[in-house]
């Protein structure tokens, strides 16, 4: 009845339900004749005079398909493994929503995939660590409560700087809070949310096509800047499908990682840094002469021994910090949508992506003067933000948290942002962002 | 395996200062392991020493080797990891009774369960020495330590009892005093394919001194401890003059003379769970004497080994994985 009160073609879900049901030809015959009695009665009965015309989505040249966030995440790591040339190893605990992760990996152990479903979080956490220490592309991925559980081993990925991804799909908090529904709540525990100066990078995918590219960029990150990487999706996200345009394979960029293989001194040094990156060397169990120790317990520079030296805690600590902070020349300037200047600025990110875009969009066909920035990169952010920000009367941050970023940019820019936050466990919609837009505008946020 | 090189003890040797208290029991076990490794037909960079917290764990560091101090309790699960990336290192992991006992109890009965093959060495010196001095969980019930002046009132757990209980498929004890005994049973868990689970009795002699000393003083130690040796009699004694039998369900010590000979007594056999499973309740048992040796040894197919089995099946049933075939799948369309 749907697809004729829709207008929509039968053969794509004929072919579909012949490719599901290939083994059992009487349950294929029985579900196209249900769906064309369905289709027929529509046309003959003559009771619903309207029929609808969803116009064909206006889309950028290229091949397609229809994919949700998770699988999306899941293909990007894939990718970001093959182009560092190593062995993917995914570490983690079952749960709402991010458990799709572990479930798509496990099924493609033929392209070298290792996934281990450990008995808790703490446990994915650490299996992590020692497969990153022992040289493969390592993952573990969660949400809010099971990050909270990793804390202290995230921790210790932070000391020994160690290349791991860490993947948050957010949903609903405090505590077990809200399992199937959406929040971006844990922005603060992936910056800050672990003990002592324990800096790591953060990146957020904002659609379900995003979450390859936002993947394997954080693959790629974690890899050449040997530091672990939080990155963030959410329920609505994962769950949510969009046509994504597949990418050019070709194009992808090349991961170098800090693998080496022979010393070059008298002793392998396991913190003698990149000069420009500050990355330490990747040295691995089984390589001749590259033996050392690493830990938890803070860490002289350069040669990675135990240290106790006041200096030398004062240097790491500013030192992990600072292999974040130049992270930002090499990523990518932020770029807004809509003029560089004007009245207003929608500073998002995350889920609500499509909401603030469609809205602003809306605006700017009513001669509104609104931008839309979205930020995929948050610790560090892009370069160029807060000159962006300084180009606007007022920003706007709508999320579904009490202003978790709107809080960080304050602090960090000294300027003042208009909050819009509700959190219900629903994303927002474009008319709430339209409204609030207006309203703003008006001054009577 | 590189090359053959001759590997000594000193290769082994870091240049890290050891900071263990003097007397500690445990500078016997890094010496023994120290004098082990080289005999055991491993390479030096395959090797990888992974430890939790405590005043064992900081072993990693003396050891010349890849080592990895971790996290209190977490260290099975860590050199799980490391283990399933790299099958072909030699993975050691060093604990304490506090760290895998108590902490970290539930990744060592997973660790265990699942028969990584990892080699786990559990210092046991029933007590917390790093943080100075509180009962731990093998502990004896009524402990009078810092953080209970009364007396504690936890019963203790029985960590052989725990690792059979758990799956473990080989299940040693030793003690720091016998470094000839260690280095046996560290060789025979090197060969062992699966979780191999040493229990090692070290003194602490700060904040748990003696806790073994009628196991290892000379005019005690032959009559409360019994060396368990495969296939021999279970004998013991100053005299060799007593032996273990079996009485109904339990084991009983009785003297070799009149009444029973040597024939009447149990023979040891690690391949037998239930005997195993006695032999690990000869312990915390003053009408017993305690057992060093290979309690138990089973063996049984390794997670490592079924991983990697699983993954070449899946290449032989699919081919090796396609990037591109797997993001351009059948349903896809184009717009132009």
């Amino acid at each position: 009845m749907l697809y004729w009160l829709y207008e929509r073609d039968l053969e794509s879900t004929i072919k579909f339900l012949e490719e599901k049901f290939k083994s059992k030809p009487e349950i294929v015959k029985a579900n196209i004749k249900a769906l064309k009695t369905g289709y027929f009665y529509g046309e003959t009965v003559e009771v619903i005079k309207t029929t609808f015309r969803v116009p064909e989505a206006r889309l950028e040249k290229g091949t397609y398909r229809n994919i949700m966030g998770n699988e999306c995440l899941s293909l990007g790591l894939i990718a970001a493994a093959e182009k560092a040339k190593l062995n993917l190893f995914f570490g983690g605990y079952p749960i709402t929503p991010a458990s799709d992760i572990l479930h798509i990996l496990s099924k493609y152990k033929n392209f070298g995939i290792k996934t281990f479903q450990a008995e808790d979080e703490i446990a994915g956490m650490c299996s992590v660590l020692g497969a990153a220490f022992a040289g493969d592309l390592a993952i573990t991925a969660s949400s809010g409560p099971g990050i909270a559980l990793k804390g202290e081993a995230i921790g210790l990925g932070v000391i020994t700087e160690l290349p791991v991804v860490v993947i948050n799909i957010q949903r609903g908090g405090p505590s077990t809070g809200l399992p199937t529904k959406t929040e971006q709540s844990d922005l603060n525990q992936a910056m800050y949310g672990r003990n002592g100066e324990c800096p790591a990078v953060v990146i957020a995918c904002q659609s379900p096509s995003d979450c390859f590219e936002t993947a394997f960029t954080a693959c790629k990150i974690a890899l050449e800047f040997m530091v672990p990487v939080m990155l963030l999706s959410d329920g609505y996200i994962a769950n949510g499908s969009e046509p994504w345009k597949l990418p050019d394979l070709d194009k992808l960029e090349d991961i170098k990682t800090r693998v080496i293989k022979k010393k070059s001194g008298d002793a392998f040094l396991p913190y003698d840094r990149d000069e420009k990156t500050l990355a330490r060397p990747w040295g691995l169990p089984g390589t001749k002469d590259l033996e050392h120790r690493i830990g938890g317990l803070e860490k002289a520079n350069i040669t990675g021994n135990v240290s106790y030296d006041p200096d030398n805690h004062d240097t790491m600590v500013k030192l992990r910090q600072k292999k974040i902070d130049i992270i930002a020349d090499y990523i990518p300037e932020a770029k807004v949508f809509g003029n560089e200047k004007g009245k207003l600025l929608v500073l998002g990110w995350g889920g609500p992506y499509g909401a603030i875009r469609s809205a602003v969009i809306k605006c700017n066909q009513e001669k509104r003067e609104v931008s839309h920035l979205h930020l995929k990169h948050i610790h560090p952010f892009p370069k160029n933000l807060a000159s962006i920000l300084s180009n606007f009367d007022k920003v706007l941050v709508p999320e579904i948290n009490l202003g978790q970023l709107s809080n960080i940019i304050r602090s960090k820019y000294m300027i003042d942002t208009i909050n819009f936050n509700r959190v219900s466990g629903k994303p927002f919609t474009s008319p709430d962002i339209y409204d609030k837009i207006l309203k703003t505008l008006k001054g009577e946020e | 395996m590189s090359e053959n090189v001759v590997l000594k003890k000193k290769d082994f040797v870091s240049d890290q200062e050891i900071r263990w208290c003097p007397g500690c029991g445990d500078y016997a076990i890094l010496n023994a392991v120290q004098k082990t490794f080289p005999d055991i037909g491993v390479a030096k960079e395959d090797f990888l020493v992974v430890s939790g917290i405590g005043c064992s764990s900081r072993f990693p560091y003396y050891m010349n080797t890849f080592g990895f101090h971790s996290i209190h309790g977490r260290a099975p699960a860590i050199a799980s990891g490391a283990k399933l990336s790299n099958p072909s290192l030699s993975v050691w992991l060093i604990t304490g009774d506090g760290d895998a006992m108590s902490i970290g109890g539930n990744h060592f009965i997973h660790l265990l369960r699942r028969n990584i093959d990892i080699n786990v060495l559990m210092f046991n010196n029933r007590i917390y020495g790093l943080t100075k001095g509180q009962y731990s969980p093998t502990s004896e019930i009524g402990k009078v330590t810092k953080s209970t002046p009364n007396g504690s009132l936890d019963f203790p757990f029985n960590p052989v009892l725990l690792a059979m209980g758990s799956g473990g498929t080989f299940i040693a004890r030793t003690i720091d005093k016998d470094l000839k005994h260690q280095g046996g049973i560290y060789k025979e868990a090197n060969d062992h394919k699966g979780t191999s689970f040493i229990e090692i009795y070290q003194n602490c002699n700060i904040f748990n001194d003696g806790a073994f000393s009628i196991l290892t003083d000379r005019e005690t130690k032959l009559d409360s401890t019994i060396r368990l040796v495969q296939d021999q009699p279970m004998v013991f004694g100053a005299n060799l003059d007593k032996g273990i039998i079996l009485d109904g369900f339990n084991l009983k010590v009785v003297n070799i003379g009149e009444k029973y000979s040597i024939s009447d007594l149990l023979v040891h056999n690690k391949k037998d769970k239930n005997l195993a499973m006695l032999v690990c309740e000869m312990t915390y048992n003053d009408l017993l004497p305690t057992p060093f040796g290979v309690i138990y040894a089973e063996e049984k197919r390794t997670y490592d080994d079924m991983l990697i089995e699983q993954m070449e099946q899946q290449i032989k049933a699919k081919g090796p994985g396609n990037l591109k075939d797997l993001i351009y799948t059948k349903n896809t369309w184009t717009v132009s």
